[in-house]
This record gives C-alpha cells, structure tokens and sequence, in this order.
C-alpha cells in the first residue's frame, strides 16, 4: 500500500475530503460573520447561538408542525433571519456610533441569554434529528466510505457561498451595499435607505448561520452548546482570512477544514489548537489577514 | 435631624431589637445543628443532563424523606456550577468550606475537577462524597480518607462493558480517548481488560474534549481494521461518535461499538433508532424495580425537563440517604467536627436507599454494590416514554469492582 509520510494513501485522502466538508461549515459560518462585519462593522458573537437556533427551529417544525428536512432548509433561515432583523432593529443598530468593543459585548451577551434560555427548555443532551432518506446511504470511493448526506453539505455550501459573493461583487444591490460599506453617509446621499440595508445583511447574515444549522443538525448532536463550540474556530476563520473579506474567508474556511482533517491523522491531540497556531502565526506576519486589506 | 439620619437611627434600632430578639447562644446552637451540602457539579455544559440540576433535586428529595430535620437537624443545600474546570471546581469549594461552612462536597463530575476537589477536602478534613466522576483513580493512588467514590468508576465500566463485548467475540480494539484525565482512565482500565481477556488493541486517537466531529477519528478507526471501537468519551462526545459512526456506515459493516460510558439521557438524546443494540454498564436504572420505580415516581416533579435520573443522579440521592443516617447516629455537632470520622461512620454502615439498593463502602473510599449491563431497546421494543433498556447481565457488587488489594491505595493495609 502507497504510504505518504508514513501513513497510507488511502487514510490521507479520506482525511483530506472530511477536512473540506468540515471547511464547508467553517465557510459558510465565516461567511455570515464576514458579511456582517464588512457591512456593520459589528463583531457578531450571537453567530454561534443563531448557527444552534437553526437547528432547533428545524427540529421544532419536524416535531410541533410535521415539517421535514426540506422545509427546514428554506424556512428555519427565514425564522431565525426575522430574529436577527429584531435584534439589529432593536438592539444593535444603538450602538453603530460606539467602538467595535460594545456591539461585541451585546452580542456576546445575547448569545449567552439565546444558549441558556434553550438549555433551560431543552437540557443539554440534545435532541435527535435524522438524515433525510433521499440523502442517507453512502459511496464507496475506494479509499473510504462517503456518506451521501456530507457530500450533499460540501455542494450546498459551495453554492450558497459563490451565490453570496455574485450578489454582493455582481448584482446592484451589492454595489449599493459595498458603496455603503465605504461611505454610507454619501450613499444615503443618493436617496438609499442606508438603515434598511444595514438591517437586512444583518438578518441575511444570521440567516446564513441558521442555514449552516439546519445542514449540520442531522450529523452533529443539536445541543445548545453545538454553536459556542464550534463559532471560536470560525472566529479565528475569519481572522486569518481577513475581517469583513468575503472570498478571504470562504477560502480560508475551506483550507483551515483540510489543515485540521490533516492535523488529525499526524497528531490528534493538536487538531482543535492546529488553527490558533495558524492565527498567531499569520497575525505576525500578516495584521491585517490573508486576503485583508492594510 | 435631617431625614436621612433620621431614618438611619431607626434602622439601627430595628437591628438592634433584631439581633436582641435571637441571643447569641440560640444562634451558635442553630449553626452547630445545620449541615451544609455543596453540590458542585456542570450546571451550564454538556454534562449538565446527566448530573446538574437533576442531582439537586435528587439531593432535595433524599433530604425530604430522610426525615432528619424532623429531628432538629437543618440541612442546607448549596449548588455551585464548576464549568468542567478544575480551578473553577477548586475555588468554589475552597471558598465554601472556608467562608461558607460547607462539610460535604457532593457530586463533581469531570474526573480532572474531582481530582483536584479531592485534595482540597482533605486538607480541610471535611467530605467529599463523588457521585458522578469516573477515574478509579479516586480510591487508587490518589484516594483519600476523606473521599467516597459511590456510584461507579472506570474499572467497573471496563470491566462490564469491556469483559462483555471480548466475549461476545470483538477481540481487537481500538480506541476514541477524550484527551482528559478520565477518558485516559477509561482507556487504561479497559485496554487491561481487552488484554487479560486474550484481546488486542491495535490502536487509539486522543480527541480534543469537547469535539463536535468525529469523523476522521473514526476513518482511522475503520482504518485499523479493528472489530470493536471502544469510545473512551462522555456526553455529547459520545453523543456525536455514535452518532456520525452510524452516518458512515461502520455499526452496517459489522464493527461494534462500545459505549464505555453512556448514560440514559444519552440514549433519549439519540433515539431508539439511532442508539438501539448499543450496550452500555449502569448501577442504576429507574425501570429497575418497585423500589427504583418508586423513588422516581417521587423525584420525577422537581427533575429539569422531566429527564428521568440517571445514575449519577440517583448516586447523589443515595449518598445523602447514607450520609444524614450518620449525622443522625453521630448528632449534626459531632458529624462536622471531622470529616474522617464521620466518613469512618459512613464506610461502618451497610448502605441501603430505594434509589441504588443495598451497598457497601470498602476501606478506600469505593462504594460496591452490583453493576448492570443494559441492551438499548429496539424502537419496536420499546412500550412507552423512557422504556429505553433490556437487562442482560448482572455483576454483584464483590466482583464489579476492582479487588481491594489491586488499587493501590495507601489506606489499606497489606
């Protein structure tokens, strides 16, 4: 059997692809906080618990209202977005003016609330969700064995991620949002309700997280802490790809997915640190990011 | 006068005519006849389910049918939220024995915490009273005259769980670890068992705690072409590993997994469909018996989201059970005035409660009582809400354990 570094082919490239589904979700998270951070300049620390409630509202409809995986898809972003647009509308958009610091505090703090206030509800075990029939069942690829449903993920994420960037770098709302996004006062100027849009790429953003949480709840345990365990590494994502850099950190999600897939073949103990060594080392040597701008 | 001092004599006189009211001695006998409980374990994380509030109740209920207080014996209840961290665990515990008059600490899961907590209690000379953590280690080379270990621990797990699946044919292994002090335990005490019993471990993976994806752990898992899995992990850990190994196919070709640790609210959390034919080693399960039964029907009411207690929780019941007989027999004066004696009182009397039945606590601190292993039911099987496990197998208390001699630990004598 070919081995590569000592170990086999076949274990390599299995890690490899299991790396680049993981990079799916790191991806589409980042991607979320990417948008909202280039467009509101606030650092989204609710991202986690909103990436949680979409897999609880897709739940919620399968037991409450009968509704299967599919409706969940579309519907759970739509439920939890309107969350988000309430928040922003109420909440965030006081503190536009103040430093950074405060929207991540508020932020950070609804988070906190959103997490216990389901765990109260639903303990912290979890509650189970399976795999939609169409998508169960598996490939043989040879070197390993591909569940249907994380193939299924990777298409997804790449879809809703290149669809995210056609609408913001090709349609005219996105030159609106990117106008903004440099000179609001300028853009409101030209009689666009700069306001408006702020809020809706804030609930598009948090819509994003649900979406990502709908696709995760069939393959990982839907828990009130899945989000907070999972929005620190996207954080990092989004630091190394550059703050508020759309194509930044979808690249970079997918890349720290496959670098984690490969940390846990050499050395597992490292596989959830491997990225904060990444970080560190790139904020030294490059501030401002990856794909960031100086 | 001006209104302010005015109204700051008055509350100075009603605190006086206050504090008149009660005299000092009165006072200083009520302190010396309550006894205070710490229930110190995750309140907000992933094993908030299998412990948490659930034991609070169970401490509430045990307290309740005691029947000490009729006796003049006031027990207060402390709850404390370690966050699975061992300075978190060690400060609140400190603080409480030190500033707040706590005599037993109760419950602690998370080995690296009990660990840590077992050490503080004793320098103190009060009770620690472990309900929920795992390592044997508690009652081996780290035990302490001051520690109970009472509802199960590694060695018990390998031992049941481990011993039955060699048995049944899945001699080679390989194990998923959580990288903390008691999934190494569990993967110590298990491999020992695997290799006693002509077994072979062809390999492991240490994973971050907690973890969300398991999934390239189990491809090399798969990879060394072992027959059985061991999953040296807790809680959504577990959770998760069972979980993405059914999503990729290896429980459909014939690979077992063993569920080293897996409590009820696990297998509530995955489904029948999901969970069924896992086996899994409990000393307590609420379907039991009537006297199990009865003690759940009690406690039902007050448990958090009408989980049913696991065994971690029905520990704590039954550890209070034991531990207030003693105050009761000692008097609450004397039960707080040191821990090692009242401990010494406790390992004196056999141990009986409708929760965890008829046990024993041995020289080092380790409670026995027999220890079950439990098929999960098929969704098919199942006949209600809860009815999640079929007995296969019962091991009494004398061989469920780890023998006394084999420990290690300094408190018995050769």
């Amino acid at each position: 059997m070919d081995e590569i570094f000592g170990i086999p082919a076949p274990l390599l490239f299995g890690q490899l692809l299991l790396g680049l589904i993981n990079g799916a979700f790191y991806a589409l998270l980042s991607l979320g906080l990417a948008v909202i951070f280039g467009m509101l300049n606030v650092i989204n620390f609710t991202h986690g618990a909103q990436f949680m409630l979409g897999a609880f509202v897709a739940w919620a409809m399968l037991n409450f209202l009968g509704l299967g995986y599919w409706w969940a898809l579309l519907l759970a972003p739509i439920v939890v977005g309107l969350f988000g647009v309430l928040l922003e509308r109420t909440m965030i958009s006081k503190l536009y003016k103040l430093d950074h610091l405060y929207g991540l505090l508020l932020t950070f703090g609804v988070g906190l609330i959103i997490e216990g206030l389901v765990r109260n509800e639903f303990g912290s075990s979890g509650l189970p969700y399976r795999i939609p029939p169409e998508l169960s069942g598996a490939w043989d690829l040879g070197f390993m064995f591909m569940p249907v449903y994380r193939g299924w993920v990777v298409i997804v994420a790449l879809v809703a991620c290149i669809a995210t960037w056609l609408v913001i770098e090709r349609t005219r709302i996105g030159s609106y949002l990117r106008a903004a996004t440099e000179n609001p006062a300028l853009v409101q100027a030209f009689g666009i309700n700069v306001p408006r849009m702020m809020t809706l790429t804030y609930g598009a953003g948090v819509a994003l997280a649900a979406f990502a949480g709908v696709l995760a709840a069939p393959i990982y345990s839907v828990n009130p802490q899945m989000g907070s365990n999972l929005i620190i590494i996207v954080f990092a994502v989004v630091v190394i790809g550059g703050m508020g850099s759309i194509l930044g950190s979808v690249l970079t999600g997918f890349g720290l997915g496959i670098v984690e897939g490969l940390t846990k073949v050499f050395y597992p103990e490292a596989s959830a640190t491997v990225i904060f060594v990444v970080m560190a080392i790139v904020l030294l040597l490059r501030p401002a990011g990856l794909f960031g701008r100086a | 006068m001006s209104e302010i001092n005015r109204r700051g004599l008055l509350a100075g006189a009603a605190a006086t005519a206050a504090f008149g009211a009660l005299p000092v001695w009165q006072a200083r006998a009520q302190a010396q006849n309550t006894i205070r409980i710490g229930v110190l374990n995750d309140q907000s994380g992933l094993y908030r389910d299998v412990n948490g509030p659930g034991s609070v109740s169970c401490v509430r209920q045990a307290i309740a049918d005691s029947g000490v207080t009729q006796r003049g014996i006031n027990v207060e209840v402390l709850v404390g939220d370690h966050q699975n961290r061992p300075d978190v665990g060690s400060n609140i515990a400190r603080q409480w024995m030190d500033r707040d008059g706590v005599d037993v600490i109760l419950d602690v899961p998370t080995s690296s915490v009990a660990l840590a907590i077992n050490t503080v209690v004793r320098e103190r000379n009060k009770i620690f009273l472990n309900s929920s953590a795992a390592t044997s280690d508690l009652t081996g080379a780290q035990c302490s005259p001051n520690t109970i270990h009472w509802t199960y621990d590694t060695y018990m797990l390998a031992k049941s769980t481990g011993g039955a699946m060699v048995r049944a044919g899945g001699d080679t292994w390989f194990f998923l670890t959580a990288d903390y002090a008691f999934g190494h335990a569990l993967e110590r005490d298990t491999s020992n068992f695997v290799r006693a019993a002509g077994g072979r471990v062809l390999g492991g993976v240490r994973t971050p705690f907690p973890g969300t994806d398991f999934s390239g752990f189990l491809v090399q898992a798969q990879a060394s072409r072992a027959k059985v899995i061991g999953l040296a992990n807790a809680g959504g850990d577990t959770i998760n590993s069972i979980k993405q190994a059914a999503e990729f196919g290896l429980t459909r070709r014939g690979v077992k997994l063993a569920a080293l640790l897996m409590f009820i609210s696990d297998v509530h959390s995955l489904g029948l469909e999901t969970a069924q034919g896992l086996v899994c080693t409990e000393t307590f399960y609420w379907d039991l018996n009537d006297r199990t039964r009865a003690f759940t029907q009690r406690v039902l009411p007050s448990m958090p989201n009408q989980l049913r207690p696991g065994m971690g929780q029905a520990g704590c019941y039954s550890a209070v059970i034991h531990y207030l007989k003693a105050v009761a027999d000692m008097g609450a004066q004397q039960a707080k005035a040191s821990g090692i004696e009242t401990v010494n009182r406790m390992k004196a009397m056999p141990t009986d409660d409708d929760a965890m039945g008829q046990g024993s606590i041995r020289p080092d601190g380790r409670r026995i009582q027999p220890s079950y292993l439990f098929e999960v039911k098929s969704p098919g099987e199942s006949r209600g809400a809860w009815d999640y496990y079929k007995l296969l197998q019962t091991t009494p208390a004398e061989e469920a354990f780890r023998p006394l001699s084999e420990g290690g630990c300094s408190l018995v004598r050769s």
